[in-house]
C-alpha cells in the first residue's frame, strides 16, 4: 500500500504528522479523546457514544484481529475519526470477515497511524480533550487545519442525541451469539422494557433481553406519556453522546416517568436521571474511557472493574436528599451510581452492558428486572 | 479489612536452588513479599537453602534460616520461632509441596500455625488433576476432553468420547516415561498397554490432544472481599505443546477480540472463586482451538510463579507485593497503585506497548540432549523486553539473550544473500519448521526470507499468522535495505525517513550496519548526526492516563521522552542479563547489593537490565530502572542521557565485562577495577608474564593453533592436559586429555570450528584440591572475604564443585600463602573492589589457577556464610572509600561454623546428558548447608540439594585404577565400621579384598544380568561410589549415572565426596540436627 501523508492538528496549535488510514482523503474532525482498552476497537468505533469525538487509541496494535459482524454496538462506526499507533493489516482470527482498514473505508471513516499516541495521551492528560482535524494528503497547511479544529463546535453545549437516536420505534429480541453468553439466560418471567435510545449499545438490548426483557425502543424525543402508552414495567434510559445538560427534553421526559415506573440508566441516562432530579454535571477534563476503571459499589463495599465511555459526570454534592450515591469511582471520586431513596429508580455513569470490558456489573441488569413487576 | 492484627511472626519458605523451572523469579516475589510483611510490622522468619538470593540477606528477615526446605527442618524452625501463620505461595512448588507436607504430618496443627495466602484445599485442589477436573466440571468449564484409565476397556470407552490424536500419560511416572501421542487405534492399545504397565498405580490419563492451539495465560488477584483482578493477558508465540517457559511470549494477547478475552476473563474469576484461592496471585492457562475459538482451561497455579513476575515487571502492578498484603488482611481497594501513588491497586492494568519474553536455553552444555522443546520445560533463563510493537519488542528481546544475536536475524553475512532457494532446497527447512526447537525463530526467518507463504508456515509451525506477518514486515523491509545496498547505497545515503523507520522496527545498529556493508560505530554515528537517538518511555499500569511517579522506563523510537536525568549524582550498574548456566543469580544478587550501598551512599543508583526474574529489576529496588538489552547500542543510549559519575561493569558477570572495555573507549568512567586490569588478568599471555614477574607459581601452559603445536606443547608440559579454545566462558568445551590421541581429536574438532583460535593447553593437576578466595581490594589495602576448600579435586569446574568454608584440611602455611599471593596480585592488577582468585594445592604446594577481578559466583555463599556483605564493601571501595576506614575483620578460618556449598544440576531434564563432573560448569543452583561440624554441614548441604544419605543398607563401589589406594580403601573401611554392606565391581572388589574389606561382586552393566543397574533399579543399592577417573570410564558408565539419578540414588564420583558424605552419614547417625538462623549464627561468633 502505498503510503499517503496525514496531520493531526489540535486546537492548542499542535500538529502532528503521520500515515493516512481509513477512508484516504476523506477528513474527520471532532474532539479528540482516548481510550484505554487493550481490546474491543470494533465496539468501540460503533458504540454511539462516541459520536463527533477522535478516539485515539492507547494500545499501539490496533486491527490484529480484524472485524466481524457480531461485535458491532450499531449499524456502523459512530466514532468520527481513530488515530491509532500501528494499524494491523494481517487479521488473525476465526470469526474475522475484514481488515479494520477495510471496515473503515466502507464507512467512510478517515484515521491517522504511526503516531505516538502516547504523548497525544499525555497532552490531553494534560490540557484536557480538545478538538482536532484529521486531514490527509501531501502539501497540507497545518496551521490552517488547527483553525479548523479551532472553528469545531464544541462538545460542552451540544445534545448530540438527535444524531444517534432511532427515528421510529422498534422492538430488540436478539441475544449475544451462542459462545459468547453469560450470566442470566433462563429466565422465569417477561418483562415488557422501554428504552430511550440516546444514542444506545446493541449489548445493552442483548443484556436485557437475557434476563427477559421485551425491549421497545424509542427515540429521545419520546415524550413520557408516550412511554407511559407503552404500558411498561420499567424504562431504560440509555447511554449517548454530548452534554448532557443540553438534552432538555430527555430531562423533561425522566423528571416525569421518575415514580411511575422502576427506571435505570446507564452513561448519558444516569446523568439525564441526576440532572431530572435536580442535581448538576460538568465536563470532565480528559473524561473516563476503558476498560479497567475501578468502581466501588458503596452497599456491598466490593470492586468492579468496569467499562467506562464518558466526558461529563454528575457533580455528586449536588444531589437532593431522596438521591444516594450508590458508586464511586476510585481513581478520581467521582460519582459512579445513584439511586432514588424513594422510587424505584438508579443509574450508573460506567457499562454494566461491559462491550468492550469486564462483566463484573451485570448484576445491575438482574437488579433492574427485579424492580420490575413479575409476570 | 485493616491489616490482621491477630498475627505476629509470619514465615515464609523460600524455593531453594535455582532449578530448571524455578529460578529467580521466587527470590524477586519472596524478598517482596518479607519486605513488605516487615513494613507492616510483622516478625519474619524466613526458610531457604539458597544462599545467592537476596531474600536470605539478613536485612531482609528477622529470622533467616538457610536450612533444607523439608518438613523436620521447618519443625525446628517453628518450634523455635513460633510463628502464627504460614505464607506458602512465594516460594514456587517447593514451597507449596511442604507446606502440604507439614500440614498432612500435622505439624502446622500442633503449633497452632495458620496458612495465609493460601488453603490447603485449594493447594490440592489446583494440583491434583483429579480434583481440579472435578472442579472445572462443577462450574461448567471445559478442560481437554479425556479422564482416567485403569485397563483398555476403559480406555477404549474413553477414546470414543476423546477422539484422535489422544495423548496417554500413566500416572505417577518419572519424567513422564511411557507417554504418548496416539494417532489411531493401534497406537493407541499399544501406547495405553504401556503406560498401564508403566504406571505404579496401573492408571493412566487419556486427553484429547490440543496441541498447536493457541496458548494464553491470565495473571489473577483475589482478596478476601472476592475482588478479583486480571493483572496481565499472556499470549504464546509458541502453540500448546511446548511448555510456556520454552516458549516465547508476548504481553498482552494480541489475537482476541474482547468478547473472546472477556470470556476467558469471566472463566478465570470462576476458577479462582471455585479452588477458592483466598488471596494473593495465580496463573491460569488456557488453551483456543484457532479453528473456532472453542476453549479449554489448561492448569491452574494456586501461587505467584515466573509468569507472574513476568506480568509485574511487564505491567508494573507488583503482584508478590501486593498478595503478601492481601495475605495478612488488606484488601484491593486499601492498597495504592505503587506506580501512580495516587489510584488504588484494585484496577487492571492497562498497557501501551508490547513485551516480548524470549527463553535462553544452553542446549551446548548437554551435547547428548537434543534441542527439541516439548511439554518439559529446558530452558535455563528468560529475557524481556519493551517495545512499541511487537517488532521492536521482539527485536529486542532477541538481542538480549546475548548469544551473539542482535535481532530476528540480519545480524551475520549470509543474511545479505537474497537468493531464494529452489523447492527442492527448501525440503530440510519446511521439515524443520515442523519441530520446535531453540533455533525456531531463526528457522522461521529463513522461511521468510525464502519466501514461504503465511499459511505454509502456520501449516507448518502453527504460529499464529499475526505473528508471522509482523515477522515479515521485519524481513521485507530488511531485504529492501540490503537490495538498495547491493544498488550501491551507502550507510550515508540513508535518510532520516528510513533509519527511523528501521529503528521503530527495533533494527540495532549491528543489523543495520549489516544491512549497509558497515559499522556498528559508523551506524551510531549516521544514527546521531541525524537525530535519531531513543526516547523513553515509562511503565505505568496505566498507558499514561495518570501521572506516574515511578522511573521504570523502556527505550523506544516516538516523538517524546519521558525520562530525564536529575541533578543527584548518579551511579550505573550494569546487570548479567537472562540466566544462564555459570552466570545465574549470584551475579544480580551481588548487582543489588551493590545498588544498596550505591544508596546508601547517597547516590542514584541506576540499574539497566532486562531479565524479568530478578530482584534486580524490581522498580523498587533501584533508583530508575531501564528495562533494556545489555548490547554496548542500548547500554550507551542510557548513558548518553543519565550522565552518570561512573558505570559498574564488574558486578554482573561476563554481561557487563565484555562491554567494559567499548564503553571505557567511549569515554565513560568505570569504577573500580579497570578494563586494563581485567584483561591483564584474562589474557593469558599478559597474566603469564604478570605472575612470573611475581613469582607466583601455576601450572606450566603454552597455546596451540594446530594439532602439531599442541602435541609439541603438550609433550613439553606433560599429560594429563586440560584444554580449551580461548575466551570461553563457564568453562564451555572444556577437556582434560590424558593422551596424545584425544588431545589431537579435541584439537582435530576445536580448529574445524572456529581455526583462528588459540587452543590454551594447561597442565592438568591430578589430585589435586582447590581452593577459592574471594577478596575486595581498595588498592591499598586487600581484605580477605573468604577462602574456600572444594570437596571434589581439580578438574570439576568451581561453579559444580561443593566448597567448604572455612577449608577442613589446608595447612597455616598453605593458607598464609594464598593469601600473600591475593595480597600480592590485588596489587599488581590494581583491583579496586572485588577478586576471586582459584588456587590448587598438590601436594602442600600451591598454584594459581585463574584471577578474576570481579564478582565471582561465590560472593553470596562468602558473605551468607561470614555474615561480610563483600558486594556492598566493593561497592563503597569503588565509590572512593578506603578499607582502612571501614573497620572489617579480615576472613577468620577458625570460625567456629562450617558452611558448605552444594551444587544442584538439570541432568533430570536432559536425561541423555553424561552425569559425570567435569571441567565445563553445568549445574543451574546452589544450596548452603550450615552448622557447628563439618559433618553435620555436608547433611544439610546434602539434604537441601535433595540428595538423602541413607544410614544403612548397601554401598557399591566401583574405583578408577587411579583412586585404588589406601584412601580409598579407608573410606570403604569407614562404611563397613557404620553396618554397611559393600558392593563392588570384580576389579574394586579384588583391591578391596587386598585391604580385607569384604565385597560382595556385582556385574558391571555390560557384563550381563543382572547387573548393578538392576540392583539400583531394584532398590538394593543406598549409595553408590563411582570415580571414573580417566577419559574412557568418564564416558562409560553414565548409564549408572543416570539410573542412580533416576531412583534418587545418592551418587559420588569423587573421593572426596564419598569421604565427606561419610562424615555426614556419621554425624546423621549420631547426633540431634536442628535449625538456627544467620542472625544466631552472626551473634554466637561475635561472642567469640
Amino acid at each position: 500500500m502505498t503510503r499517503v501523508p496525514a496531520l493531526l492538528a489540535l486546537e492548542n496549535g499542535m500538529i502532528i504528522a503521520g500515515d493516512a488510514i481509513g477512508a484516504i482523503g476523506a477528513e474527520c474532525s471532532g474532539e479528540l479523546v482516548f481510550n484505554t482498552a487493550m481490546t474491543g476497537y470494533q465496539e468501540i468505533l460503533t458504540d454511539p457514544s462516541y459520536c463527533s469525538q477522535v478516539v485515539t487509541f492507547t494500545y499501539p496494535h490496533i486491527g490484529n484481529y480484524g472485524v466481524n459482524d457480531d461485535d458491532v454496538e450499531s449499524s456502523h462506526i459512530q466514532a468520527a475519526g481513530i488515530v491509532v499507533h500501528e494499524l494491523s493489516r494481517v487479521v488473525s482470527n476465526y470469526r474475522a470477515n475484514r481488515p479494520l482498514q477495510e471496515y473503515l473505508e466502507m464507512h467512510g471513516i478517515a484515521g491517522i497511524e504511526g503516531v505516538d499516541t502516547r504523548h497525544i495521551v499525555r497532552i490531553l492528560r494534560q490540557e484536557g480533550a480538545m478538538r482536532c482535524v484529521i486531514a490527509h494528503g501531501e502539501n497540507l497547511d497545518g496551521n490552517e487545519l488547527v483553525e479548523r479544529a479551532r472553528r469545531v463546535s464544541p462538545m460542552a453545549g451540544t445534545d448530540l442525541t438527535n444524531l444517534v437516536t432511532a427515528p421510529q420505534p422498534y422492538q430488540w429480541n436478539e441475544v449475544s451469539a451462542e459462545d459468547f453468553r453469560y450470566a442470566k439466560y433462563t429466565v422465569e418471567h417477561r418483562y415488557n422494557v422501554v428504552a430511550v435510545d440516546f444514542g444506545i449499545k446493541r449489548n445493552i438490548m442483548r443484556r436485557l433481553t437475557a434476563y427477559g426483557c421485551d425491549v421497545t425502543v424509542v427515540p429521545a424525543s419520546t415524550s413520557a406519556e408516550e412511554i407511559l402508552n407503552y404500558n411498561p414495567d420499567g424504562v431504560f434510559l440509555s447511554n449517548g453522546p454530548g452534554d448532557p445538560a443540553a438534552v432538555l427534553s430527555g430531562i423533561q421526559t425522566v423528571k416525569a416517568l421518575l415514580g411511575k415506573k422502576p427506571v435505570f440508566g446507564i452513561c448519558l441516562g444516569h446523568q439525564i436521571m441526576a440532572l431530572a432530579l435536580g442535581a448538576a454535571t460538568y465536563k470532565l477534563k480528559f473524561g473516563h474511557r476503558g476498560a479497567n476503571h475501578p468502581v466501588m459499589n458503596l452497599k456491598t463495599r466490593k470492586i468492579e472493574i468496569t467499562s467506562q465511555n464518558h466526558g461529563f459526570s454528575v457533580d455528586h454534592t449536588t444531589l437532593p436528599g431522596n438521591v444516594e450515591m450508590t458508586h464511586v469511582n476510585l481513581n478520581d471520586n467521582t460519582c459512579a451510581g445513584i439511586a432514588l431513596t424513594d422510587a424505584p429508580a438508579f443509574a450508573v455513569q460506567y457499562h454494566p452492558e461491559a462491550s468492550p470490558g469486564p462483566h463484573d456489573s451485570d448484576y445491575l441488569f438482574r437488579d433492574f428486572v427485579e424492580m420490575m413487576p413479575k409476570r | 479489612m485493616p491489616r490482621r492484627t491477630d498475627i505476629h511472626t509470619i514465615l515464609v519458605i523460600g524455593s531453594g536452588p535455582i532449578i530448571i523451572g524455578q529460578a529467580c523469579e521466587f527470590d524477586y516475589s519472596g524478598t517482596q513479599a518479607c519486605r513488605v510483611l516487615r513494613q507492616e510490622g510483622f516478625r519474619v522468619v524466613l526458610v531457604n537453602s539458597n544462599p545467592a538470593t537476596i531474600m536470605t540477606d539478613p536485612d531482609v528477615a528477622d529470622a533467616t534460616y538457610i536450612e533444607p526446605i523439608t518438613p523436620e527442618y521447618i519443625e525446628h524452625v517453628i518450634v523455635k520461632e513460633r510463628p502464627e501463620a504460614i505464607l506458602p505461595t512465594m516460594g514456587g512448588q517447593v514451597a507449596l509441596n511442604v507446606t502440604v507436607a507439614l500440614h498432612e504430618r500435622g505439624i502446622l496443627n500442633k503449633y497452632n500455625v495458620q496458612l495465609i495466602g493460601s488453603q490447603i484445599e485449594s493447594i490440592q485442589m489446583a494440583e491434583d488433576r483429579e480434583l481440579f477436573m472435578e472442579a472445572m466440571q462443577r462450574i461448567g468449564l471445559e478442560m481437554p476432553r479425556g479422564g482416567f484409565v485403569h485397563d483398555e476397556e476403559g480406555g477404549l470407552a474413553m477414546i470414543e468420547h476423546v477422539g484422535f490424536p489422544t495423548i496417554i500419560r500413566p500416572s505417577y511416572t518419572l519424567g513422564g516415561t511411557g507417554g504418548g501421542i496416539a494417532y489411531n487405534i493401534e497406537e493407541f492399545k499399544e501406547l495405553l498397554r504401556s503406560g498401564l504397565v508403566a504406571s505404579p498405580i496401573g492408571r493412566a490419563l487419556v486427553e484429547e490432544s490440543v496441541i498447536g492451539w493457541k496458548e494464553f495465560e491470565l495473571e489473577v488477584m483475589r482478596d478476601t472481599k472476592d475482588n478479583v483482578v486480571i493483572v496481565c493477558s499472556i499470549e504464546n508465540v509458541d502453540p500448546m505443546g511446548v511448555h510456556t517457559g520454552d516458549s516465547i511470549t508476548v504481553a498482552p494477547a494480541q489475537t482476541l477480540t474482547d468478547r473472546e478475552y472477556q470470556r476467558m476473563r469471566d472463566a478465570a474469576l470462576k476458577i479462582i472463586r471455585e479452588i477458592g484461592v483466598e488471596t494473593g496471585g495465580s496463573n491460569i492457562q488456557f488453551a483456543i482451538n484457532p479453528a473456532n475459538g472453542r476453549i479449554v482451561v489448561i492448569e491452574m497455579n494456586p501461587r505467584v510463579s515466573r509468569s507472574s513476575a513476568l506480568a509485574s515487571k511487564a505491567t508494573g502492578f507488583p503482584i508478590a507485593k501486593i498478595a503478601a498484603k492481601l495475605a495478612v488482611g488488606y484488601t484491593l481497594d486499601e492498597i495504592v497503585n505503587d506506580i501512580t501513588k495516587k489510584t488504588p491497586a484494585c484496577f487492571e492494568p492497562s498497557i501501551d506497548y508490547v513485551v516480548v519474553k524470549v527463553p535462553r536455553w544452553d542446549f551446548e552444555k548437554f551435547k547428548e540432549s537434543d534441542n527439541t522443546l516439548g511439554v518439559q520445560m529446558k530452558s535455563v533463563g528468560e529475557g524481556m523486553a519493551f517495545g512499541r510493537t511487537y517488532k521492536e519488542a521482539l527485536q529486542k528481546a532477541l538481542r538480549s539473550m546475548e548469544q551473539g544475536r542482535y535481532g530476528f536475524g540480519f545480524d551475520k553475512p549470509e543474511y545479505r544473500n537474497l537468493e531464494i532457494p529452489s523447492e527442492a532446497d527448501l525440503v530440510p527447512l519446511r521439515s524443520t519448521l515442523r519441530v520446535r526447537t531453540a533455533n525456531s525463530i531463526y528457522d522461521l526467518c529463513d522461511a521468510l526470507r525464502y519466501g514461504l507463504s503465511t499459511s505454509d508456515i502456520h501449516q507448518l509451525t502453527r504460529y499464529d499468522p499475526w505473528f508471522i506477518e509482523q515477522c515479515r514486515d521485519i524481513v521485507e523491509y530488511a531485504s529492501e535495505c540490503i537490495a538498495e545496498s547491493d544498488d550501491g547505497k551507502m550507510l550515508s545515503d540513508v535518510g532520516h525517513g528510513r533509519m527511523l523507520k528501521l529503528k521503530t522496527y527495533g533494527f540495532s545498529d549491528v543489523q543495520i550496519a549489516l544491512l549497509y556493508n558497515d559499522t556498528e560505530s559508523a551506524v551510531r554515528a549516521r544514527r546521531k548526526e541525524l537525530g535519531i537517538v531513543p526516547d523513553y518511555k515509562t511503565v505505568d499500569t496505566c498507558a499514561a492516563e495518570f501521572e506516574s511517579e515511578t522511573p521504570y522506563h523502556y527505550s523506544t523510537y516516538s516523538s517524546e521522552t519521558e525520562a530525564s536525568s536529575s541533578p543527584a549524582k548518579k551511579v550505573i550498574i550494569l546487570g548479567s542479563g537472562p540466566n544462564r548456566i555459570g552466570q545465574g543469580i549470584e551475579f544480580d544478587y551481588c548487582c543489588v547489593q551493590g545498588v544498596f550501598a550505591i544508596k546508601a551512599l547517597g547516590y542514584e543508583a541506576i540499574m539497566i537490565n532486562c531479565n524479568p526474574e530478578t530482584v534486580s529489576t524490581d522498580y523498587d529496588t533501584t533508583s530508575k530502572l531501564y528495562f533494556e538489552p545489555l548490547t554496548f547500542e542500548d547500554v550507551m543510549n542510557v548513558i548518553d542521557v543519565e550522565q552518570p559519575e561512573g558505570v559498574i561493569v564488574t558486578f554482573g558477570g561476563q554481561t557487563p565485562l565484555k562491554l567494559a572495555q567499548r564503553i571505557a573507549d567511549a569515554g565513560v568512567r568505570l569504577l573500580g577495577t579497570s578494563p586494563d586490569g581485567i584483561d591483564l588478568a584474562e589474557d593469558r599471555k599478559r597474566f603469564g608474564d604478570l605472575i612470573g614477574q611475581l613469582g607466583i607459581p601455576c601450572p606450566s601452559w603454552g597455546t596451540a593453533l594446530n594439532v602439531e603445536d599442541a602435541i609439541a606443547a603438550a609433550d613439553r608440559i606433560g599429560y594429563p592436559v586440560l584444554v580449551r579454545p580461548s575466551y570461553v566462558l563457564g568453562g564451555r568445551a572444556m577437556q582434560i586429555c590424558y593422551r596424545e590421541e584425544s588431545l589431537r581429536s579435541y584439537t582435530e574438532q576445536a580448529l574445524a570450528q572456529d581455526r583462528s583460535r588459540h587452543i590454551l593447553i594447561d597442565h592438568f593437576l591430578e589430585h589435586a584440591i582447590e581452593f577459592d578466595v574471594d577478596a575486595v581490594s581498595d588498592g591499598e589495602t586487600t581484605l580477605i572475604g573468604g577462602i574456600m576448600q572444594h570437596i571434589e579435586e581439580a578438574g570439576v569446574h568451581s561453579g559444580d564443585s561443593s566448597c567448604v568454608l572455612p577449608p577442613y584440611n589446608a595447612s597455616d602455611s598453605v593458607i598464609e600463602t594464598m593469601v600473600s599471593y591475593t595480597v600480592k596480585l590485588a596489587r599488581a592488577l590494581h583491583v579496586i573492589g572485588l577478586l576471586n582468585i582459584q588456587f590448587a594445592v598438590q601436594n602442600g604446594f600451591v598454584y594459581v589457577l585463574e584471577v578474576n577481578p570481579r564478582a565471582s559466583r561465590t560472593v553470596p555463599f562468602v558473605s551468607k556464610a561470614t555474615g561480610t556483605k563483600l558486594a556492598q564493601i566493593a561497592t563503597r571501595v569503588q565509590l572512593g572509600e578506603k578499607l582502612s576506614t571501614m573497620n572489617i575483620r579480615n576472613f577468620n578460618t577458625s570460625m567456629k561454623r562450617v558452611a558448605i556449598k552444594e551444587s544442584v544440576f538439570p541432568f533430570t531434564k536432559f536425561p541423555k546428558a553424561s552425569v559425570f563432573l567435569g571441567p565445563e560448569m553445568r549445574s543451574t543452583g546452589e544450596v548452603m548447608g550450615m552448622d557447628s561440624t563439618f559433618g553435620r554441614a555436608i547433611v544439610k548441604s546434602h539434604i537441601s540439594a535433595g540428595n538423602t544419605l541413607p544410614l544403612s543398607g548397601n554401598v557399591f563401589i566401583s574405583l578408577s585404577t587411579h583412586d585404588k589406594n589406601q584412601h580409598a580403601a579407608d573410606i570403604a573401611r569407614g562404611y563397613v565400621d557404620l553396618g554397611f554392606e559393600i558392593v563392588a565391581t570384580s576389579g574394586t572388589a579384588e583391591f578391596l579384598k587386598h585391604h580385607s574389606i569384604e565385597a560382595a561382586k556385582v556385574l558391571k552393566h555390560y557384563e550381563g544380568r543382572p547387573s548393578i543397574i538392576d540392583q539400583i533399579a531394584d532398590g538394593q543399592v543406598q549409595l553408590v561410589i563411582n570415580t571414573p577417573l580417566g577419559e574412557s570410564a568418564r564416558y562409560d558408565e553414565a548409564i549408572m549415572g543416570r539410573t542412580a539419578m533416576k531412583y534418587k540414588v545418592p551418587f559420588f564420583t569423587t573421593l572426596e565426596a564419598a569421604e565427606a558424605s561419610l562424615s555426614g552419614i556419621k554425624a546423621l547417625r549420631s547426633e540431634q540436627f536442628s535449625s538456627t538462623s544467620l542472625q544466631d549464627h552472626y551473634a554466637q561468633s561475635l561472642d567469640v
